[in-house]
């Protein structure tokens, strides 16, 4: 017997010894870290190089993006000094992004977690429309029955992301068919329960919501803030936050490494459901209707703002601060575009543009990053 | 041999009609790196699976260190110390080292923090860069993404999180398979070192010098059952493909 079943190394074959540390950063799971460096113990000359946390955030999507925001801000203010860097376009801006803020926040952690959710917009119309009706059913003006509207909202969007991520992990439909599905049926809810028409009474305790602003912001603008800064450090510190970042970057391996993949990404689609739900509530608060067909571009003015923050399409990168970046970059254009008097229909056309140059970059630091 | 830390005896496994594993018999000891053989199709993942706890066997016995067990799962095996380095290494591409060293373990800070879920990031960068340096590894910034790395460090990490993991046994199918010669000897030596911290190792490889170069026994799995166990030194590659191919049935140790 001659043959000998010895296997030869693939040909070209890399070879890493002389490789420089990589260069590559990412967004990841940033956070604070030690510098220092550990030398080899029995391997020969080993070195552990540390990045410091500063240049390594330098080099992420969100710094970049923070970058651009930066100067957006400042290009308006040279050309509009007395019209852009002013309070009131900061209430302005603060209070229309912050709908949207809330939903992409829960939206982080589905595409972080590699998923996808396109209904949240309708399942924002079926919450305000469940707590419209919720309210008017108890009666009368007073606060508790306000708090029970809001209850409910947050209850039937957690119900839709319960639908959602169970026929994604149970049934095995992809994220993209099961929410586009549930997008219609939310939508075509809202509309049964209401025949289609706004309901437009509200409590006046509701009322006396949407007019009071406690420090020039409307509340809307606090719990926008309070989802974004709770929901930025769960995903960056906890357990929860890094279970979702291993099942977005290799389902196999979390699962292996014993997480409950599929109970985690319902968790995920009933967190991004509640938000909506919790974004429905608000959107009621501020326009005292239910604005049923005000939302058809939401989830996709949502997952641009998210994308342009510097969460990959294929999961496993994001952070809450990147996706703060991101939904304020198409509303200072916005914004920015009304004061220098550029026709604001040109922000859609810019928005577009940059969002495809965001992915084309990350695309690009990710080839670069998975040459070995 | 030493006494068997691991042992497997009569284990059978069917799927369908087709009997994967007839009857194999294995043994591993602590400190040494035992390598399993075979033609394609001898059944050598199906044993390792079922001796991870990844599958149930039909028929067969298994005693760790003369206890007699029985894995409900993966994680029942983990809990008496065997890990498993899968052959697609099952990493997370987009997390560092450290973190996917700990990936499914994290550690929680102390107290209130610890009790929210708050990770302990600093230990666990710290344990696993300790453990890296220990094992010699040329994992150079544990927090750059595993998907960064070379194929050589790749294999490094994952056998690092096995080790870090397993006190008893470590499994590991085809470790070198996708590795370049540079590459390979570096892994060989991490497995080396791996046996020598005391931890019975199994090694599936059809590179028979390799086999003979790191392997201290090495037992040959043929139509689903063991057919010929050998100690690595002063054998020769064709006695070992003999055994596998049938060509030569024997039993030299
Ligand atoms: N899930 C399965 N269902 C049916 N047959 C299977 C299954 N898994 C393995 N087999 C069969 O069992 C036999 C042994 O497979 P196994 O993967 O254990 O072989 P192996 O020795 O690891 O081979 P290789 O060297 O190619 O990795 C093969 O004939 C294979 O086709
Ligand atoms: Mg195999």
């Amino acid at each position: 017997m001659t043959e000998i079943p010895a296997q030869a190394p693939p040909a070209g074959a890399a070879d890493d010894a002389d490789k420089a540390p990589t260069a590559g950063a990412r967004s990841g799971a940033g956070g604070a870290s030690d510098t220092g460096g550990v030398d080899g113990t029995g391997g020969g000359a080993l070195r552990i190089v540390h990045r410091s946390p500063l240049r390594k955030f330098l080099s992420s999507s969100p710094a970049y993006m923070g970058l651009v925001l930066l100067l957006l801000v400042l290009l308006f203010s040279a050309l509009r000094p007395e019209a852009f860097p002013t309070t009131a376009t900061g209430r302005n801006i603060s209070l229309d992004i912050s709908v949207l803020l809330v939903m992409a926040v829960g939206m982080t952690y589905v595409m972080v977690a590699g998923g996808f959710d396109l209904s949240i917009g309708s399942v924002l119309v079926f919450s305000g429309v469940v707590m419209a009706k919720t309210m008017s059913a108890l009666g009368g003006d007073g606060a508790l029955v306000v708090v029970a509207g809001m209850a409910a909202a947050v209850l039937a969007g957690v119900a839709w992301g319960l639908v959602n991520g169970l026929c994604i992990t149970v049934l095995k439909v992809p994220a993209l068919i099961t929410t586009l599905g549930t997008m219609g049926a939310a939508l075509g809810a809202s509309q049964l329960l209401t025949g289609g028409n706004d309901v437009t009474t509200v409590p006046d305790a509701l009322l006396t919501i949407t007019t009071s602003r406690p420090l020039g912001f409307s509340w809307l603008v606090y719990v926008a803030a309070l989802v974004a800064v709770a929901g930025g450090l769960v995903l960056a510190f906890t357990r929860f936050g890094r279970h979702t970042y291993l099942v977005g970057s290799n389902e196999e391996s979390a699962r292996r490494a014993g997480i409950n993949v599929g109970r985690h990404l319902v968790r995920l689609y009933a967190i991004s459901g509640g938000l909506a739900g919790v974004a429905g509530a608000m959107s009621l608060t501020r326009f005292a209707t239910t604005t049923i067909s005000g939302h058809a571009t939401d989830a996709l003015q949502v997952i641009t703002g998210v994308v342009l923050g510097g969460t990959s399409l294929y999961g496993g990168i994001g952070t809450v601060l990147g996706t703060v970046v991101g939904i304020f970059i198409p509303a200072v254009l916005q914004n920015g575009f009304v004061v220098t008097h550029v026709q604001p229909y040109w922000q859609q056309v810019v928005i577009g543009f940059v969002l495809i140059a965001a992915v084309y970059v990350d695309h690009l630091k990710r080839a670069r990053r998975d040459r070995s | 041999m030493a006494d068997p830390l691991l042992e497997a005896r009569g284990i059978g496994k069917s799927y369908g009609h087709v009997e994967v594993l007839r009857g194999a018999d294995f043994s591993v000891a602590r400190g040494e790196v035992t390598a399993l053989i075979g033609d394609n199709g001898a059944g050598k993942s199906t044993l390792v699976k079922i001796l991870s706890g990844a599958l149930s066997p039909d028929a067969g016995e298994i005693r760790l260190a003369g206890e007699r067990v029985a894995f409900g799962s993966p994680e029942d095996a983990h809990g008496m110390g065997i890990e498993t380095v899968y052959q697609d290494l099952a990493l997370a591409p987009e997390l560092g080292s450290a973190e996917n060293v700990f990936a499914g373990r994290e550690l929680l800070k102390p107290g209130i923090l610890g009790r929210l879920g708050v990770l302990d990031r600093r230990t666990m960068r710290d344990r696993a860069r300790r453990a890296f340096a220990e094992m010699g590894t040329d994992v150079k910034d544990i927090e750059a993404p595993v998907a960064a790395l070379s194929g050589g460090q790749r294999q490094s990490v994952a056998i690092c999180r096995s080790v870090l993991w397993a006190d008893k046994v470590v499994f590991m199918d085809e470790p070198t398979a996708a590795l370049g010669v540079r590459q390979t000897g570096k892994v060989l030596e991490l497995i080396r070192r791996v046996a020598d911290r005391g931890i019975a190792v199994v090694l599936i490889s059809h590179n028979m010098p390799e086999v003979l170069q790191v392997a201290d026994r090495v037992q040959v799995l043929r139509l689903g059952r063991r057919v010929a166990e050998f100690a690595a030194a002063g054998t020769t590659v064709e006695q070992l493909v003999g055994a596998m191919t049938g060509a030569l049935e024997g039993n030299a140790a």
